[in-house]
């Protein structure tokens, strides 16, 4: 097993966010949480690469316990390093290039030599079509290529598992098929995947389990296709049905 | 106007020239640039809410935008003599002016700072980054490009504070214009002459501003 993650509590000014998760990962997983908003699931991932301090819980990676309330600098490193981590609204370094963001990481934190990194870079870059903008800055870029440039500076560094937080969340409607195919791709490679989304499309197509999160708490966990096949729970079931029942709505105003 | 006031105003112009070149500029680059450790300082250290020296340099700011700078002159030139500390009067004026400007310029940085987004923080975080890193490679240089306009402002209103030095017995261009003055009292002609003086340092500050802003627009790229 390559995460194994136990009873995360997390709060924010005493209201309890997170209410114990247990989660378990395998390599080449493509896990996507799903859950309405405020469910806690950008809180979860948050805490798995310490963007937030869980109050209690441990994470286990590759035989090595972490403990996730407690975790000191050099163990919080040590889980990044082998960690990527995409965001919502992707925060690419607005002061520097797209070559510069994907090897920002690699030169001052991996200390891998310049000449290696560019073309570790230029590999990541061409793997999700953004090879031909090395020099355009963030700025100048689309949403969707501003993303794909946020996915090749999470491969660089070679990740075992990469977090998604709600990676086409931002993006315009006709944006987001760009960035779901560069993540279908990664999948069919192997890359073992935590994934944040709204997407049903692709949770269902794409990742092989699910995570339903409501309040804070897991509702339902289990192989994908059961999962919108044969949902076992009264509130995962509303759940489909209500994000059906708006994407077939939104697809009748598209047309 | 005359003859004579326009030879007065010939003559003078070499002379104010001189001390605005050898006292005027040099007073305001030096005062800037204790300004700008200090404020640079100042601003890091509220950004990372040292404890105890976060709160000192709250009561700095305090203190120092609280009282009018006139005042802090003659308070550490007339007034420290008598605690025993003497100080020249052109080292009192880089000291105060440096002092009184760095508490507004801490300012400006601080909020550039805190404008940078915690977004751009958390994924230098995760692509392995460590504090300084973050801080050199991301925080600071998109800051500097925010702070910028403010901190030209400082150093565009520090060349007219230097003035200010002349009632502390420093000999720059508007103690000269009055020098001149006490001898030919052409007050009107005089300081409307060293006023354009002053205003010609600032204009090619102005110009200078505008052409580095420009650069750095291309470098930085548009903030969103």
């Amino acid at each position: 097993m390559m995460l194994d993650i136990r009873n995360v509590h997390k709060s924010f000014d005493g209201r309890e966010i997170l209410h114990g998760i247990d989660l378990q990962v395998e390599k080449g997983d493509v896990v996507a949480i799903l859950g309405p908003s405020g469910s806690g699931k950008t809180t979860l991932l948050r805490c798995l690469n310490f963007l937030e301090r869980a109050d209690e819980g441990t994470l286990v990676f590759d035989g090595e316990p972490f403990d996730l309330h407690r975790a000191k600098k050099a163990e919080i490193a040590r889980v990044r390093r082998k960690t990527a981590f995409v965001f919502q609204n992707y925060n690419l370094f607005l002061n520097k290039t797209v070559l510069k963001n994907v090897t920002l990481g690699l030169t001052a934190a991996r200390k891998i030599r310049s000449a290696d990194a560019y073309s570790i870079a230029v590999h990541a870059l061409e793997r999700v079509g953004m090879a031909d903008r090395l020099q355009s800055y963030p700025s100048q870029l689309s949403g969707g290529q501003q993303q794909r440039v946020a996915i090749a500076r999470g491969l660089a560094s070679g990740p075992e598992i990469i977090y998604f937080d709600e990676p086409t969340s931002a993006l315009d409607p006709e944006l987001i098929g760009e960035v779901l195919g560069v993540m279908r791709d990664l999948a069919r490679d192997g890359m073992t995947m935590l994934v944040v989304t709204h997407e049903m499309e692709f949770a269902r197509n794409v990742s092989n389990k699910v995570l339903f999160m409501d309040g804070g708490k897991i509702i339902e966990a289990g192989p994908s296709h059961e999962f919108f096949a044969n949902p076992k729970e009264e509130r995962s079931r509303e759940f489909i049905r209500s994000i059906l029942e708006k994407e077939s709505r939104a697809a009748r105003h598209g047309e | 106007m005359d003859e004579r006031l326009w030879l007065i105003l010939l003559e003078a112009f070499p002379k104010l020239l001189l001390y605005g070149v050898t006292v005027t500029i040099p007073l305001t680059l030096l005062s800037f640039a204790l300004a700008l450790v200090i404020s640079i300082a100042v601003a890091l250290i509220q950004y990372a809410h040292v404890p105890v020296l976060s709160t000192l340099c709250r009561i700095y700011i305090w203190i120092v935008r609280g009282t009018p700078l006139l005042v802090q002159l003659y308070l550490v030139f007339y007034g420290l003599p008598s605690l025993g500390i003497t100080l020249d009067a052109y080292p009192t004026a880089v000291l105060v002016f440096g002092i009184n400007e760095g508490a507004y310029m801490a300012e400006s940085i601080r909020g550039s700072l805190e404008s940078v987004s915690r977004g751009q923080v958390e994924a230098g975080q995760c692509v392995g980054l460590n504090y300084l890193q973050i801080m050199w490679h991301i925080v600071l240089p998109q800051a500097f490009r925010v702070a910028f306009p403010s901190l030209s402002n400082s150093l565009i209103s520090l060349v007219k504070g230097t003035s200010l030095a002349a009632v502390i017995t420093v000999t720059e261009m508007f103690r000269e214009a009055q020098v001149i003055n006490g001898r030919v009292y052409e007050s009107l002609g005089l300081y409307t002459e060293t006023a354009l003086i002053y205003l010609l340092f600032c204009s090619l500050l102005t110009l200078l501003q505008r052409f580095l802003e420009k650069r750095l627009n291309r470098f930085g790229g548009a903030r969103a």
